[in-house]
């Protein structure tokens, strides 16, 4: 007997305490970040997270307008060469101050041969010192985005990567860990205290920063939730106080229960099927792909507004285009839905000369998107019905990922943020042309377009906005009418919070910007 | 006694060197290593450069035999997914697996041996009837599902106990442990709970089959007929006498333990080495997968073998069977 | 092709009908309520997975056949049900009751298969190592510990895991159920093999094996004819038994990912694409598939226990 009663007062021992401090927010999220180096892992969520540790030397505001952060002013020397005026008293982490050096050092490093970012400032060339609070980043040629990609550009302290041999991004190749791959040491508004991986990374506040915080938060435990079940649980029972990718079916249970809190809008994030443009299908055989009224076709067999009903719960954004309304170079022309026709898309097939459809392997990933795998299973099952015979290929990103990029599907789901540059140049440059250089990384079908190659390349070095927007708008109608790209919608955004978070700011990148949290 | 020792150690090579064959294969034949390294934008002849410096280029033996050489010494290279030593992850994934397998096993002995020794002497009663059948009920329901009951019941509706994680744990040196914290000790119930239970239908079984046996032996019958009372025969001599095959039992079962642990672990987001487990896999994150491979081997290996010469020290006749 | 030829040997065994009435078999059938339930239960389930293309309202692999605005409709006797849609339907629209039908299916075949393959491999390599012994007996025999020295469900993830990347993306889902009957039963021979080796090696030395070794039987007919009859009841009832932990491994290996894919759900299938709407108030996307399995276990594990507790004179 004395057992059970052990046992009845461990369980009653465990009742939960909510009584953890008020300005410790812990979140759960839904997969851990990479590593501690924001340069050692092409991945916009590590980014994301680390950006509460390091800072760059623009940032995006409240209403993603840039402002200053480690930079105060710049100015533009020549065509291809900016000037920025360094912000003076800033420390890092371990007491250095920040310098002109610490840049230099940063830039380097991420631009390195070895960095899986260097793409994400494309038309960097070199970077040399005017004094300790000044320097000149040298561009490729007139580059009007800069600013834009600075902002995900984290600035590390040239002394600490100098002390730790870690000056060049990890290297997993040569089996070296880096010492930033476990340690951090930024300009930020938090400071990493403690990290497990896949279990718990411990964030406490900056008492030293160099802004004037808006946040009250004291820590951050950032905990990965893998399971979207056990996520919303945990929320439930008040064993994490904010969810930032709440699955979209949860959301009615959430929004009844008194103590959370929702916060929802669309991502800018538009999710879109692309194809397969070779000369022959992947399983082999004429890649009937190739044919524009099988394109049409098969976006006329696609019902956007039963997805958007009955898939996404009503809380997508159906799309005509490849880039959300936020973004610079579209239009609510660019963006009228195409029309839902079964019995047109039928009549486009057999007038292509495939009556009795064929057969397509459908790759999509199971880890990436809102509901990604049901919109995917959806589809094809619409494509079904007018006699196509899609083989439905799903996996987690990592297992899909080498498909993609070697061309080894024949229709494939993806989306694009155009994140941190937030303009369309983004999307033309990286998706729509075709695989010169370091454009068109994306173009996993494999199509050219050299009239679309053109408009692209004339946006890049056009300085004046307006004449660049137009520019891309033009491009952008090419690829509605090619349809290049089956757009679908722009994916709900779903953060959830406990209801005594005050104030949670939410962003249409769906970064979450901790340093604007009260709680 | 030597040579047996030496014969059961040398098997146990045998058997490791073959788990690290094939572990070696998974690493070497699933996926190119090389593809899973680099960035998208690499050229092939930075691919290449990769290639030679990983050693791909040179024969496959040759390749085996680092392979052995630097596993015995604990380093499993890089995890592709985490980027950092795999030997490192798992060792910081380790106390926590094993905290959850030993207040499992604990649970099950603690549980276990009483209702097998119930079932035993009240044969035939309906509780009897009824314990039986709820072990049966236990072996079949799936663990996941439990979990997903325990979370559903425990956490989610009546909110008694958390639903994921491991509370806060303190670091002892290079281990770390929950069970010194509040929330460390409330994490491990639910958890530990579904991983014994089928743990405990096992213990359960086999006190009861083994007390039956020895009840009917003629020791027994003969302390019996001498007057000796029958909850002394069945404490003192029969429960006794049971005791060396569960502990055997509980031995070998724990390195099944250890792996069964990664369904429980996945349910109920236990950061063990389970857990970083099947991540690797969802990632085919090879390196992960063959250290845990081997590591999980050599547990199991290395508790056969000391239960077999345990075994053999109490019972010499042992030593002489076939092999 | 495996099955077959278990069938085959299996009557030899049984005793005839009148004797089967008599027998200790019969008796304690009779005498058991449970495993009589059990009994009934499993041929239901059985019976109603087999008729699943007759009985299922809609085929739950056929994409066309799918409505997305059905989806998720509650059971039929909650408000909101609709016929003919029993249990209710899933997120794209999936009836339920067919897909729990076509699951079990699933889920039966392969465990019936892994059995089968796992009793020839291990009767056969049992057979061919204890009647010949020396060297072939050492190799199969250190092939099975290696076997047995990784854990069963490790073992089973891995090899899943590994054939599925092996294996191109077009063949892969028409593969899973064979890559899932390998990965069970890849060890699950290990155990009919030790039980048969040792009773063979005690049949060998009996004198009527000496005696048909005198006048030139061949070996296979030795061991087809006198031994393996002797070594059936202890194989049926880990077989039984066997057939449960099949069932439950499959599960597993579906409900982590590397099993039965979405398209051809299996129950363990059913229940990890249901765990995600647990807390969205559609509790019968998980419900009835994993009430379903457990069921199932449930019947054939009842229904193995009785027939050891039945065939071990032992316990009575």
């Amino acid at each position: 007997m004395t057992r059970t009663r052990i046992f009845a007062g461990a369980l009653a021992a465990c009742l939960l305490s909510t009584a953890a401090s008020a300005e410790t927010l812990r979140w759960g999220a839904n997969r851990d970040i990479f590593s501690l180096d924001p340069y050692s892992y092409g991945d916009s969520f590590t980014i994301n997270v680390l950006n509460n540790v390091y800072e760059g030397l623009v940032r995006y505001n409240r209403d993603l307008k840039i402002e200053p952060a480690l930079a105060t002013s710049w100015e533009t020397v020549s065509d291809s060469v900016w000037r920025f005026k360094l912000r003076e008293g800033v420390t890092f982490h371990n007491g250095n101050p920040f310098t002109a050096d610490d840049v230099i050092a940063s830039l380097k490093r991420v631009s390195d041969e070895t960095s899986p970012l260097k793409g994400n400032l494309p038309a960097y060339k070199d970077v040399t010192k005017v004094d300790d609070y000044t320097v000149d980043i040298e561009l490729t040629g007139a580059y009007p985005l800069l600013l834009n990609d600075l902002t995900n550009i984290h600035i590390f302290d040239a002394e600490w990567l100098v002390e730790n041999n870690a000056e060049k991004p990890t290297d997993v190749g040569s089996n070296i860990e880096g010492y930033a791959t476990h340690n951090a040491n930024g300009t930020g508004p938090f400071v990493l205290e403690s990290r497990q991986p896949d279990a718990r990374t411990i964030f406490v506040v900056n008492e030293d920063w160099w802004d004037e915080p808006q946040h009250n938060l004291t820590r951050i435990e950032f905990t990965p939730i893998t399971s979207a079940a056990t996520r919303v649980a945990a929320l439930l029972s008040g064993e994490v106080d904010f969810v930032d990718d709440t699955p979209v079916q949860d959301l009615p249970r959430l929004e009844a229960s008194p103590d959370v809190k929702i916060l929802e809008r669309t991502d800018i994030r538009s999710i879109m099927l692309g194809m397969n443009r070779q000369p022959e299908l992947v399983g082999g055989g004429e890649n009937p792909l190739n044919d524009l009224k099988v394109r049409q076709a098969m976006q006329a067999a696609i019902d956007l507004d039963l997805l958007k009903e009955r898939v996404m719960r009503g809380k997508s954004r159906v799309a005509g285009t490849v880039v959300a309304p936020e973004i610079p170079g579209w239009s609510e022309e660019l963006d009228a839905p195409a029309a839902y026709d079964a019995e047109k898309a039928k009549a486009l097939l057999e007038e292509a000369g495939y009556p009795n459809g064929f057969e397509f392997s459908f790759v999509c990933a199971n880890d990436r998107y809102v509901n990604e795998e049901q919109v995917c299973q959806a589809i094809a099952s619409m494509w079904a019905r007018i006699g196509l015979k899609p083989k439905l290929d799903i996996g987690p990103r990592s297992v899909q990922t080498p498909k993609f990029t070697s061309g080894k599907t024949d229709v494939y789901s993806i989306g694009w943020a155009t994140e941190p540059m937030l303009d369309s140049y983004s999307i033309l440059l990286q998706i729509m042309h075709s695989k010169t250089g370091t454009a068109g990384v994306f173009n996993w079908g494999g199509w050219s377009y050299p009239e679309l190659d053109a408009l692209v390349d004339q946006a890049g070095n056009e300085l004046d906005r307006e004449k660049r927007l137009d520019l891309q708008m033009q491009a952008l109608q090419m690829v509605k009418d090619e349809v290049l790209m089956i757009p679908l919608h722009q994916q709900p955004m779903a953060w959830a919070t406990g209801a005594d978070v005050e104030d949670m700011p939410q962003f249409a990148d769906n970064k979450p910007r901790l340093w604007y949290v009260r709680k | 006694m030597l040579v047996f020792l030496m014969k059961r150690l040398f098997n146990a090579a045998i058997v490791m060197l073959a788990v690290a064959a094939m572990a070696f294969m998974i690493f070497r034949f699933v996926g190119d290593p090389v593809e899973m390294m680099v960035n998208e934008q690499a050229s092939q002849a930075e691919r290449d450069e990769l290639r030679e410096r990983l050693g791909l280029d040179q024969g496959v033996v040759t390749q085996f035999g680092r392979f052995v050489v630097s596993a015995t010494q604990g380093d499993f290279g890089i995890s592709y997914r985490n980027q950092r030593e795999v030997s490192s992850l798992i060792a910081e994934r380790f106390p926590s697996t094993l905290e959850l397998v030993l207040v499992a096993t604990i649970l099950s002995l603690v549980i276990g041996i009483p209702l097998g020794v119930v079932t035993a002497i009240h044969r035939g009663k309906w509780y009897t009837e009824a314990l039986q059948f709820g072990s049966i009920i236990g072996v079949s329901l799936p663990s996941f599902v439990v979990g997903i009951m325990l979370i559903l019941i425990f956490s989610v509706t009546l909110g008694w106990a958390p639903a994921f994680g491991r509370g806060d744990v303190v670091d002892l040196g290079w281990w770390s442990t929950g069970l010194l914290t509040h929330s460390g000790r409330a994490a491990l119930i639910l958890p530990s709970l579904a991983l014994a239970l089928f743990q405990i239908t096992l213990v359960m079984r086999l006190v009861r089959a083994e007390m039956l046996e020895t009840m009917r032996t003629d020791f027994i019958k003969f302390a019996r007929a001498r007057g000796v009372p029958a909850r002394v025969v069945q404490f003192r001599h029969a429960l006794r006498n049971c005791l060396m095959p569960v502990i055997t039992m509980t031995g070998m079962q724990f390195g099944n333990l250890i792996a069964f642990a990664l369904i429980t672990e996945t349910v109920f987001q236990w950061p063990g080495m389970g857990l970083l487990f099947i991540q690797a896999v969802t990632f085919v994150d090879i390196p992960v997968m063959a250290a845990y491979l081997c590591i999980v081997s050599f547990i199991f290996v290395a508790l056969n073998t000391l239960v077999d010469v345990t075994y053999a020290v109490v019972d010499p006749r042992l030593r002489h069977q076939g092999h | 092709m495996a099955s077959t030829e278990i069938s085959k040997d299996l009557p030899a065994t049984m005793p005839a009908k009148s004797r089967w009435r008599d027998s200790d078999l019969w008796w304690s059938l009779k005498h058991s309520p449970l495993a009589i339930a059990a009994g009934v239960l499993l041929v239901v389930l059985i019976a109603s997975a087999f008729l699943a293309p007759l009985l299922a309202v809609q085929d739950p692999y056929d994409l066309a056949a799918l409505e997305l605005w059905n989806a998720e409709l509650p059971p039929i006797w909650v408000e909101g049900g609709q016929w003919p849609y029993l249990l209710g339907t899933d997120i794209q629209g999936r009836d339920v009751f067919s897909a729990i039908l076509y699951g079990s299916r699933a889920s039966i075949i392969i465990g019936l298969a892994s059995v089968a393959v796992s009793l020839v491999v291990g009767l056969t390599f049992g057979l061919i190592a204890g009647y010949s012994g020396g060297w072939v007996d050492n190799i199969l025999m250190r092939v099975g510990d290696i076997l047995l020295s990784i854990p069963t469900i490790l073992m089973a993830i891995l090899v899943s895991a590994v054939f599925r990347e092996l294996l191109p993306t077009g063949l892969r889902d028409a593969f899973a159920p064979v890559i899932l009957i390998v990965a069970i039963s890849l060890a699950a021979w290990v155990q009919y093999a030790r039980t048969v080796r040792a009773l063979t090696m005690v049949e060998r030395s009996k004198e009527y094996v000496q005696a048909a070794r005198l006048i030139k039987v061949r070996p296979g007919k030795i061991m087809r004819k006198h031994i393996l009859p002797n070594t059936l009841t202890p194989i049926l009832v880990a077989a039984t038994l066997n057939f449960g932990l099949a069932i439950l491994t499959e599960a597993t290996l579906s409900f982590l990912g590397v099993g039965m894919p979405p398209t051809e759900p299996s129950l363990g299938t059913l229940i990890r694409i249901g765990n995600e709407y647990l807390f969205s108030g559609s509790w019968w996307i998980v419900v009835f598939p994993a009430a379903q399995l457990c069921l199932l276990v449930l019947s054939v594990n009842v229904l193995g226990d009785w027939l050891r507790d039945a065939l071990n004179p032992k316990l009575r």
